[in-house]
């Protein structure tokens, strides 16, 4: 029996980082999510696209249970990661949370410094030894963020007083400090120019060679340019999912076809 | 189609909108003049009530003092009887030979009670520490008895006829002797601070209210405050969301709305019935005013993590930071500003209050302050209550002092709150 186990475990982990079964979500009465199966695979990035409202940021929040914290938020189905279902009683969202980062739809830096935003992850788990360890991570995920140059002189005055698209950097370069293997972003890129959304996405490519990334994006092109599998959400349902290039050029569901040119949205 | 209508009636958007603009205009300045209305009513009550307490309270703040030079006389006292000697005959004596015209003992007893009840009681006091000063002259400043500190502050009127007149005139025409010799002064009557009640109006002071506040509101901040963010952040932060917490909020809300004179029974009852504390203890105050003090730093507390936006959970929580380090690292530091003026209103309004511990025995006539919160004492406000009460014509402006003083620490604490807030406050 055992074997058996790890000859599954063994399958999931090639085949699939994150699996997903038969997912609902309820706010309250309102049926958010519907059903949702999908596989995400390590090193690569998926792309969740789909209207406002159809459930990509709902789905995102379950794969790190962050839904947990909304009293009326309510999550039947199975979710997989590395071939552990997160919602066992024997694992604990703090370990959870740490292996799978999160940068949110609106940025959210703390009201402390700039340096103490990205310091606080490595912090709490303890992954610096000394403070010049810690002055290494801090500069490394900044430059990453591709915020490091606007930031290097400035590091003790607060993240507050950042810009809207600085501050989502910021939120980006404080969820990959803890180095998490799988990286959710919500809208990265939402407030963002196109020099700086350009640096995200070498960002995100960069990060594919180790991790996991799961992005939720407006834009087509973005979805096109940075990921390899695609999603697409409508009202809730998982309607289509598959290579980014074949998503695109040949959708299999005429509602795919339809949001992709644009008829709904 | 309104736009239709419009065009055919003949007038264009804009002409509509500056139509309606006049009216929207006059409607903000009438609102306007109502928020001025209001706030000028609220500042002149604050006036009027602030002017009467410094009208008749300002003459509290000097106390009459007569200095005389006493001869300490060795065949008056003597040594091995020291603190038993006649200091009263000393006096008197002292003051017969300014007025040595006076010979009946029924004058000189008049005469001897010039000075405050207490003098002889200083000049004691001073040879007692010092026995060399038998045989010498003291310097004494001491001061004089309520009725000639009213008639140097003009409250008792010389016109009055003398059967009217608390005073006779020989009395006054001794006091005005004495105050041409130049031993009349007036100076800041320090005593009010620094001395515990008295039956004798100038010697009264506040020391014993001041001390037995102080312990009352140690005792009631060490209580409230831990034990009321303690329950706020548990509710707020970790209890289910469920019937028994709602059941909670609404009775932590009806704590709040109680009246503070069932607080005072409810300690009578219980702290002194049952586990029999003692009477009039500033711990047993202090225990009384926690009690009511704890819902407000409740709600306060509650509605300052409240505030706090969910963001900032959400966002240390996705980075691994558990339930008990996104509350205590992130939340609350953030909410400090509000839990602290919470706190400190509450610690105010506890500083101000009076039915409960009048019911607790707080105000009983003590006359040394306490020396710890186990002694018997008063509060600044049972104090007032005290004094409002006594029939001697000193405690009238004694009592507005004491509310003066009492307001006077009530504004510092909320200069505090206001401080905090501001130190503490951040933006996200
Ligand atoms: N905290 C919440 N409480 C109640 N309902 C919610 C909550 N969050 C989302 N919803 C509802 O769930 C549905 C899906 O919302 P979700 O945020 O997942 O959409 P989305 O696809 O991320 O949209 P967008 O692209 O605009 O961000 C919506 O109908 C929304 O009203
Ligand atoms: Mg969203």
């Amino acid at each position: 029996m055992n074997d058996m186990t790890k000859v599954e475990r063994d399958l999931n982990m090639s085949d699939a980082k994150i699996e997903a079964r038969g997912v609902n979500l309820h706010y309250g009465t309102n049926h958010a999510l519907k059903d949702v199966s999908i596989e995400i695979a390590d090193r690569t990035v998926t792309s969740f696209i789909g209207p406002s409202g159809c459930g990509k940021s709902s789905f995102l929040r379950c794969l790190n249970r962050m839904n947990d914290t909304i009293d009326i938020c309510r999550v039947t189905g199975q979710i997989m990661l590395d071939g552990q279902d997160i919602n066992a009683a024997s694992v604990d969202p703090v370990q959870l949370r740490a292996q799978i980062g999160m940068v949110f739809q609106k940025p959210n830096p703390f009201p402390k410094s700039i340096y103490d935003n990205v310091a606080y992850g490595p912090k709490i788990h303890g992954l610096a030894k000394s403070k010049a360890d810690m002055d290494a991570i801090v500069e490394k995920a900044l430059r990453r963020a591709a915020i490091w140059d606007e930031v290097k002189d400035r590091l003790h005055e607060p993240g507050t007083g950042l810009s809207g698209g600085q501050q989502q950097r910021l939120c980006i370069a404080r969820a990959i400090a803890t180095e998490p293997e799988v990286l959710l972003m919500d809208e990265p890129c939402s407030a963002l120019d196109p020099i700086a959304t350009a640096q995200v996405e070498e960002l995100i490519d960069e990060l594919r060679r180790d991790y996991a990334v799961v992005i939720v994006t407006h834009s087509m092109q973005q979805a096109a340019r940075v990921s390899q599998k695609t999603a697409f959400f409508h009202l809730g349902h998982l309607v289509e999912f598959g290579d980014t290039g074949r998503l695109f050029t040949t959708p299999n569901d005429p509602r795919t076809e339809s949001y992709l040119t644009g008829r709904i949205g | 189609m309104t736009d239709m209508t419009n065009r055919s009636a003949g007038k264009s958007n804009a002409e509509h909108i500056s139509a309606g603009l006049a009216r929207r205009h006059r409607k903000e300045s009438i609102l306007k003049g109502f928020g001025i209305a209001a706030i000028s009513f609220a500042f002149l009550i604050l006036g009027i009530l602030l002017m009467t307490l410094v009208s008749t309270g300002y003459k509290a703040f000097t106390q009459t003092h007569l200095t005389i030079d006493v001869y300490v006389d060795p065949d008056v006292i003597t040594r091995d009887a020291l603190p038993r000697g006649a200091f009263d005959d000393l006096l008197e004596n002292t003051l017969v030979e300014e007025f040595p015209d006076v010979d009946s003992s029924q004058d000189r007893r008049a005469l001897l009670r010039i000075f405050s009840n207490g003098a002889q009681f200083t000049l004691r006091d001073r040879v007692v520490e010092n026995p060399d000063l038998i045989g010498q002259t003291v310097s004494l400043n001491v001061p004089v008895a309520d009725n000639f500190d009213q008639l140097n502050k003009d409250l008792i009127s010389r016109d009055t006829p003398e059967e009217f007149r608390r005073l006779s005139d020989q009395e006054i025409a001794w006091f005005d002797a004495l105050d041409e010799a130049g031993m009349i002064s007036n100076p800041i009557n320090f005593g009010l601070l620094t001395n515990a009640d008295s039956r004798f109006p100038e010697l009264a002071g506040l020391k014993g209210a001041l001390v037995g506040s102080f312990w009352a509101l140690l005792t009631c901040f060490l209580i409230s405050f831990p034990v009321g963010i303690g329950a706020a952040i548990y509710l707020e932060e970790f209890a289910p969301k469920n019937k028994i917490s709602d059941i909670i909020e609404v009775n932590i809300n009806n704590l709040a709305a109680v009246p503070s004179v069932v607080f005072g029974l409810l300690a009578l009852a219980v702290f002194i019935g049952w586990f029999g504390m003692p009477r009039s203890a500033p711990f047993v105050g202090g225990l009384t005013l926690a009690l009511m003090t704890m819902p407000t730093i409740i709600i306060a507390t509650r509605a300052a993590l409240k505030s706090v936006p969910p963001s900032i959970r959400e966002a240390a929580m996705g980075l691994g930071a558990s339930r008990q380090q996104v509350v205590f690292q992130h939340v609350v530091p953030l909410a400090m500003p509000g839990i602290l003026t919470g706190t400190i209103i509450g610690l105010a309004q506890a500083l101000g209050e009076t039915a409960p511990l009048l019911l607790i025995g707080m105000n009983a006539f003590i006359t040394s302050a306490p020396s710890g919160p186990f002694d018997s004492a008063t509060a600044l406000p049972t104090q007032i209550f005290i004094w409002a009460d006594s029939p001697e014509r000193g405690f009238v402006s004694r009592t507005s002092a004491a509310i003066l003083v009492l307001l006077a620490f009530l504004a510092f604490m909320n200069g505090i709150a206001i401080y905090l807030r501001q130190k503490f406050q951040r933006k996200w």
